[in-house]
């Protein structure tokens, strides 16, 4: 393994290095603003605001629906900079000559206003956008470097698994077969020898298949394991019943969550504007998709319209709601409610979800029976710091050793989800 | 002991032991047919068997169902959070300020506003039903010319060049409070030359009449109960029908709250013939005869004129059981002191002012500086107005939201003569008596889709707006009116451009109408200051009251009919409302009728019986008019007199009340100038022998002749003894004789965090029922209709038993039978009671009910197999069965409206599951609304405060006799009313409040619902 390593790893601090070296040249284009600050401070608190206003339509370091915005300080001055931001239209209605050629580039796409944001959020934004998350190449490189060592020296893949475990059973069905020829060599051998009584009598039983199958023993054992057989897959079918796991019903629009939450990264509260304040996390309304597809029209970058993008359109123009197939149907008798669990609990949407970012088409990832849900509320930890709703609770369970938990608060109780 | 106590019963026949009662009372479930198809249980078995394997195979297909979100989501609206918009509920004169909770845009409930100086939160049934009406799916659903759907453009010209044309035109209106619709309806009748007629379907003539002669005063007085030590009322149900009834019951009872450092309440005086509402309520009620009742106004004021010193008048000898000791105490509470007189009798009223100035109580208890406009209707102008359209001379007729054919007393005139008029039209919502004989027909909004500004009161100013997009092609009648006189501004700008001009000038806080505006809106109200003072009076009394001497008699020898309304009911404009039919009335428990209601003495004469609803019919004629109404023994009632109910009898209102009951508009007498709802001449009743069941609830739900479930004292007594009137039961257990809290076969449970619980107060509770209501439109009960509840299974999660008692001591059957013609009445909110050691928990072979770590009582329906052992066990009877699927059943959608067809099911709160076929159900504390409440408390990162959750009885209780709170919070309005002093997070709280108790604390289930004695305001136990 030492000599793969070595022999891997020197190419890649080759091109490591080579990385790093245009990566400077690169960092050499931005000259950033020098009033910009770099402090840990500013960046940070930078980084809310941007996650929060910018980060539907901006990243870093990329085009997405708007431009790339590192070097952004080199490229306009600090005045125009917080102008744009706040009143992009103002700007550009006044003909600065840079806005237009932006708005003009970008499809004349509409940044919202942000007046809301004060002199020093501003500068703690672009301390974010100018110094913040850099990805350092060494480093980068570093980690793909480590991950790819890792794999090859922690886990055989599975392949490798079912090709070892094929040889073996051909291996065990030849040492078989061997056993079988020197039984019957040795017979044909003993045969030829002088036996008396006793040695030949066990030489010459036979085993009666067929006195064994017609033994009332075998017969109920059989009947016996059958009937279980039988019951249990009948038991198990019926608990399936209205169980829809893995339902993935096709779509009106072929949206993929892979797309825009995985991709792209588009955070699941965007559109899913219930899932912190009521019962339902709500499916987006068209106008929730126009506000980024009123300028992407396709996929990729492709020209003209995709067909799917323009059935948002055709919904969104004629005033026709889009007829959504619901994938997780949950019986009317029982309220689930995802402010609960998202805001309160802290519960990740992946948990019940599964791996939304990675779904094209969306299946139901969990039973959402109540064994299901039980479950989770006998594991799950109650997130009582800093809420005051939970303290008197806390307190009278700091005797016990185990932390709270749901099922320690009346999570099991009929009334907290049927009424 | 038994004989020094009262005797308790909630109907006749459990007073007399009646034999189909013992034999009800024996059964937890009536018998009869549980099923409405003719299909069997062999049938079912059958069945079974195919079903089973077609629903697992069915089962295999996952059933498809559609997500559809908004193409534009608007801003305020998030699916399953809900919306509060203050508005204003106006029917004719009544009114109350309301906030109205929306789901996705769907009005589901209404709460009463608490920023309102009138109705100060509080709601009553008629209220509280009236968001059901909204999706009634027999509204027009469009304009309509001579029966034919038309539309707005062709009905707007034709009405427009019709009325201009049409001569005398009169525009009829019960009464409008609503200053920018008055000022609409002026605009139309300035343009077409035509007049005003207002009436009430409920008159109160006589009392803005006897204002303007009295006092030259429009309007009716403002009244203060809470105000007056003595309340003297002659027939006037003001805790139940009178003018303003969620008002008064506020003020009532916040005379009559009592605690140890306010032991003091009112005294009340009730002179009446029909046991109402406010008789029962009463310290010392007298039955009188409709008769009589002007002498007995008459007696008083000579009463009070002797120890006054005023000059007394001739008439008044009359013999009236507590009227001197009425007079005596009124006299010594001067100044603090009201009478008011339910008559309808402009010189009753008058003699009524009188009183009431030589009690000094004018300016203080009875406002005429500050009068309501709740009641503007003018009989004699109206019956002029029907005198005239049966003689043809009117040429045109405008019915605005008003239904004269059937609740006026002449409206047989009125529909003969609306075919004379050359044009006719109505705004009316619904195709009606009136409506269905008019040639235009410009259907108006229901008011939960209008705009509208209210002015119930000189000074208090209220807002109402949609809460809802038109369900229909419907226009607000206001606009059509302003569109008809050439006006073409919409009313939503005519309504702001009138508040600009007349309201925004009155205050100087803000100095932007929109600003200005938006508060209004967002309040629901607005009030100008006023100060109260005395009205000087105009006139003396000697013309009324020698007009009184000769109309009443002192002993009149033939029967008198008084008519009266229902709490559910009312005049009858919203009996189309299934909720308002089921509820029972809380005096007679009965539901989905009207009746005769006769008194013992008159049935014993006539020799008829009645027990358990079934009793026969009679004949009522009055001056050739005659009906054919069941009977209904009314303990109370007053000898010589029969009561009928107006709001019944309707021919097109709709499936639901089409056909109930008789219409007593009809026999009605209009002929003195004023509606006159006592008829005291040419009555003559006939028994038939026709029987007849009346769907009563008052013996269903017995606790078997358990002693104890009310306590009671008297005023005296309380002073003396804040316990007074509790029963301490004791088990016996090695030797002492221990509380039955000390022994139990539980551990008990521990509440960490909540304990939920009610504290009722009998004492605030008048019975109104508007909490039986706002339940069953909360938690989605059902509905069941006559039938059933004939069947004993109405579904109510909260009923108010209604208890009759006799006086301490009667125990011969002479005795008793003589304390039921005019009994003491006690009213008891019944529901769960939540038990920590519940019965019904440890019955049940499936856990289906189980008891959760804040105290409820929970039901689980998913679980229940229907065994209903919950049900046999539970000693308060607060289980419902459901013998039938309610819901999408084709046999119940005409009484099941809310469940049964697409618009109805728009009611149901989303929150709360529609049971199924063979489940119970019952009170669940409102777990929805803790559940929510706690959310809302968790996501602030904060503790529950009192008032966060409030369940839905106790928010539409108008006398806040309904406490709802955590018994675990120190802070919480139900701890200091109970007094729980120690922090524990045990079920067992050591409640130090003497009057609380609970039902049935010998048998010590451990109830989380805590009730307070009554408290009656009487010199000594008396009747």
């Amino acid at each position: 393994m030492s000599i793969k390593r070595s022999l891997t790893s020197v190419p890649l601090r080759l091109s490591t290095l080579a990385v790093l070296f245009f990566l400077m040249l690169g960092t050499q284009v931005f000259a950033v603003n020098p009033e910009v600050s770099d402090s840990e401070e500013a960046i940070s608190a930078g980084k809310s605001i941007f996650n929060a206003n910018c980060r539907t339509c901006h990243r870093l370091d990329q085009k997405n629906v708007g431009p790339a915005l590192r070097g952004v300080t080199d490229r306009h001055s600090l005045d125009w900079n917080k102008r744009f931001i706040r009143n992009s239209q103002l700007l550009i209605a006044s003909g600065d000559p840079e806005a237009v050629a932006i708005y003009n580039e970008f499809n004349q796409l509409v940044m919202p206003n942000h007046e809301f944001l004060s002199d020093d959020d501003l500068m703690n934004l672009l301390a974010y956008i100018e110094y913040g998350d850099k990805v350092d190449p060494a480093a980068q490189a570093a980690a793909g470097e480590g991950a790819q060592v890792a794999g090859g020296g922690t886990g055989i893949p599975s392949e490798y698994l079912t090709i070892i475990l094929g040889v073996l059973v051909v291996v065990l069905l030849l040492i078989l077969i061997v056993l079988g020829l020197i039984i019957s060599i040795l017979t044909k051998y003993l045969s030829n020898q002088k036996l008396d009584e006793e040695d030949k009598e066990f030489l010459d039983q036979k085993f009666d298949f067929k006195k064994l199958i017609r033994s009332d023993a075998f017969v109920i054992i059989i009947t016996a394991l059958v009937m279980a057989l039988v019951v249990k897959t009948a038991l198990d079918e019926l608990y399936t019943i209205g169980v829809q796991q893995g339902y993935a019903p096709s779509q009106p629009i072929a949206f993929s969550h892979q797309l825009h939450a995985g991709q792209y990264e588009v955070p699941c509260q965007y559109c899913h504007t219930g899932v912190e304040i009521g019962k339902s996390a709500n499916i987006p309304s068209a106008n929730i998709c126009m506000n980024c597809h009123t300028h992407i029209q396709n996929v990729g970058g492709k020209e003209g319209i995709s067909p799917e993008i323009a059935k948002i359109y055709d919904a969104y123009d004629n005033n026709k709601p889009i007829e959504w197939v619901r994938i997780h149907n949950l019986p009317d008798l029982s309220y689930f409610n995802h402010a609960q669990h998202v805001a309160v609990g802290g519960v990740e949407c992946q948990t019940c979800h599964g791996p939304i970012e990675e779904m094209e088409v969306v299946y139901q990832h969990s039973a959402l029976t109540m064994g299901w849900c039980i479950d989770c509320h006998r594991q799950t930890n109650i997130r009582a710091n800093g809420n005051e709703y939970y303290d008197k609770l806390v307190q009278l369970h700091s005797n016990s050793k185990d932390a709270l938990k749901v099922k320690d608060i009346g999570g099991l109780e009929c009334a907290k989800c049927h009424y | 002991m038994k004989e020094n106590k009262k005797t308790y019963w909630k109907g006749l026949e459990e007073l007399t032991n009646d034999e189909t009662f013992v034999k009800n009372a024996e059964r937890e479930f009536p018998e009869g047919p549980s099923n409405l198809d003719g299909s069997n249980r062999r049938d079912f078995l059958k069945l079974m068997g195919f079903s089973l394997a077609a629903a697992s195979l069915a089962a295999c297909e996952a059933p498809v169902r559609k997500a559809i979100p908004y193409v534009n989501k608007p801003v305020d609206i998030n699916p399953s959070i809900p919306n509060y918009y203050a508005s204003t509920y106006a029917s004719g004169g009544d009114y109350a300020s309301i906030v109205v909770k929306t789901r996705e845009g769907r009005p589901i409930k209404i709460d009463g506003n608490k920023l309102s100086p009138i109705s100060k939160g509080g709601t009553n049934a008629i209220v509280e039903a009236s968001v059901l009406s909204l999706y009634d799916k027999q509204r027009l659903s469009g304009p309509y010319i001579n029966g034919e759907k038309s539309d707005w453009a062709t009905i707007d010209a034709e009405v427009k060049s019709k009325l201009s044309t049409a001569g005398t035109v009169r525009i009829v209106a019960n009464t409008v409070l609503s200053p920018s619709t008055q000022l609409s309806i002026n605009q139309l009748a300035e343009t077409i030359g035509a007049e005003i007629v207002t009436y009430d379907p409920i008159s109160n003539y006589g009392i803005s009449s006897a204002a303007k002669t009295s006092y030259g005063v429009e309007g009716i007085p403002t009244y203060h109960f809470d105000k007056a030590n003595v309340i003297v009322s002659f027939g006037a149900d003001f805790l139940g029908t009178w003018i303003s009834p969620i008002e008064f019951a506020k003020q009532y009872a916040n005379g009559r709250k009592i605690s140890k450092e306010k032991p003091q309440m009112s005294r009340h005086f009730q002179f009446e013939s029909n046991l109402s509402l406010t008789g029962a309520n009463a310290d010392y009620r007298t039955p009188i005869k409709p008769s009589q009742s002007g002498l007995a106004v008459l007696a008083l004021y000579n009463a009070i004129a002797k120890q006054s010193g005023a000059s007394t008048v001739a008439g008044g000898a009359v013999e009236v059981g507590h009227l001197d000791k009425a007079a005596k105490e009124l006299w010594a509470n001067r100044g603090k002191s009201i009478v008011v007189s339910g008559s309808n009798d402009p010189n009753v009223q008058i003699v009524i002012n009188a009183i009431n100035d030589l009690l000094e109580n004018n300016g203080i208890t009875v406002d005429f500086s500050k009068p309501s406009y709740f009641r503007k209707g003018d009989d004699a102008k109206m019956s002029q107005f029907v005198s005239d359209l049966a003689a043809g001379r009117v040429g045109g007729v405008v019915f605005y939201n008003c239904n004269p054919v059937y609740d006026f007393a002449r409206g047989a005139e009125i529909a003969e003569g609306i075919a004379k008029a050359k044009v006719s039209v109505a705004t009316n919502g619904t195709m009606d008596e009136t409506a269905s004989l008019v040639q235009y027909l410009a259907p108006d909004h229901h008011y939960l889709e209008s705009w509208n500004d209210f002015n119930p009161r000189k000074g208090e100013y209220s807002l109402s707006q949609p809460t809802i997009s038109p369900l229909f092609d419907t226009r607000q009648a206001q606009e059509s009116f302003l569109i008809w006189a050439g006006n073409n501004t919409n009313y939503y700008d005519f309504l702001q451009e009138n508040w600009s001009s007349s309201l925004f000038g009155t205050q100087s806080e803000i100095s932007n109408f929109q600003e200005f505006w938006d508060r209004s809106l967002f309040n629901g109200v607005y009030s100008l200051s006023a100060e109260s003072s005395a009205v000087q009076s105009l006139t003396d009394i000697s013309v009324a009251a020698s007009s009184i001497s000769k109309t009443y008699k002192a002993d009149n020898g033939g029967v008198e009919l008084a008519v009266y309304s229902k709490v559910g009911i009312g005049s009858g404009a919203f009996s189309n409302n299934p909720w308002l039919q089921e509820m029972s009335d809380p005096i007679s428990k009965a539901t989905w009728d009207n009746y005769l209601t006769v008194s013992q003495k008159w049935a014993n004469e006539n020799g008829l019986k009645m027990a358990e609803g079934a009793t026969r019919k009679a004949n009522i004629t009055i001056g050739g008019k005659s009906l054919s109404v069941p009977v209904l023994v009314q303990p109370g009632q007053a000898d010589g007199t029969v009561g009928l109910a107006l709001g019944y009898g309707r021919s097109k209102a709709g499936r639901v009340a089409d056909g109930v009951g008789v219409n007593a508009f009809e026999l009605l007498d209009a002929s003195k100038g004023f509606v006159n709802y006592d008829i005291t001449e040419g009555v003559s009743i006939e028994l038939t022998s026709e029987s007849y069941k009346i769907a009563q609830t008052q013996t269903h739900q017995t606790y078997m002749g358990r002693e104890f479930v009310i306590q009671e004292a008297t005023l005296g007594e309380y002073k003396e003894n804040a316990s007074a009137g509790r029963y301490f039961p004791k088990v016996y257990k090695e030797g002492e004789f221990l509380k039955p809290s000390k022994i139990s076969l539980w551990k008990g449970h521990q509440y960490s965090q909540h304990h939920w619980g009610l504290a009722i107060d009998m004492n605030s509770c008048i019975g109104c029922g508007a909490c039986t209501i706002a339940c069953q439109v909360e938690n989605n009960v059902s509905v069941v209709g006559k039938q059933e509840v004939l069947n004993r299974r109405e579904m109510a999660w909260i009923r108010i038993d209604r208890y009759y008692s006799s006086p301490e001591g009667a125990s011969t059957n002479e005795e008793l039978e003589l304390a039921a013609d005019n009994p003491e009445v006690t009213f008891q909110p019944m529901m769960c009671q939540h038990c920590n050691n519940a019965p019904c928990e440890t019955v049940c072979p499936v856990a289906a009910t189980t008891h959760s770590s804040e105290g409820l009582n929970q039901m689980t329906y998913n679980r229940c197999i229907g065994t209903r052992y919950c049900a046999n066990n539970c000693p308060y009877k607060v289980r419902r069965f459901n013998w039938f699927k309610y819901h999408d059943n084709k046999d119940f959608a005409t009484v099941n409206v809310a469940q049964n067809d697409d618009l109805g099911k728009m009611v149901l709160n989303p929150d709360v599951t529609v049971r199924a076929r063979g489940v119970i159900e019952k009170c669940s504390m409102c777990v929805q609304r803790i559940q929510a409440g706690k959310l809302t408390a968790k996501r602030e990162a904060r503790k529950v405060q009192d008032g966060d959750i409030n369940t839905a009885c106790a928010s539409a209780c108008p006398t806040n006799a309904i406490v709802f709170g955590d018994m675990n919070d120190p802070e919480s309005n139900i701890t200091k009313m109970l007094k729980i002093q120690e922090d524990t997070t045990s079920a067992l709280k050591e409640v130090n409040e003497e009057r609380a108790y609970h039902v049935l604390e010998e048998i010590n289930v451990s109830p989380n619902v805590w009730y307070f004695t009554k408290i009656r305001n009487k010199d000594k136990s008396e009747a």
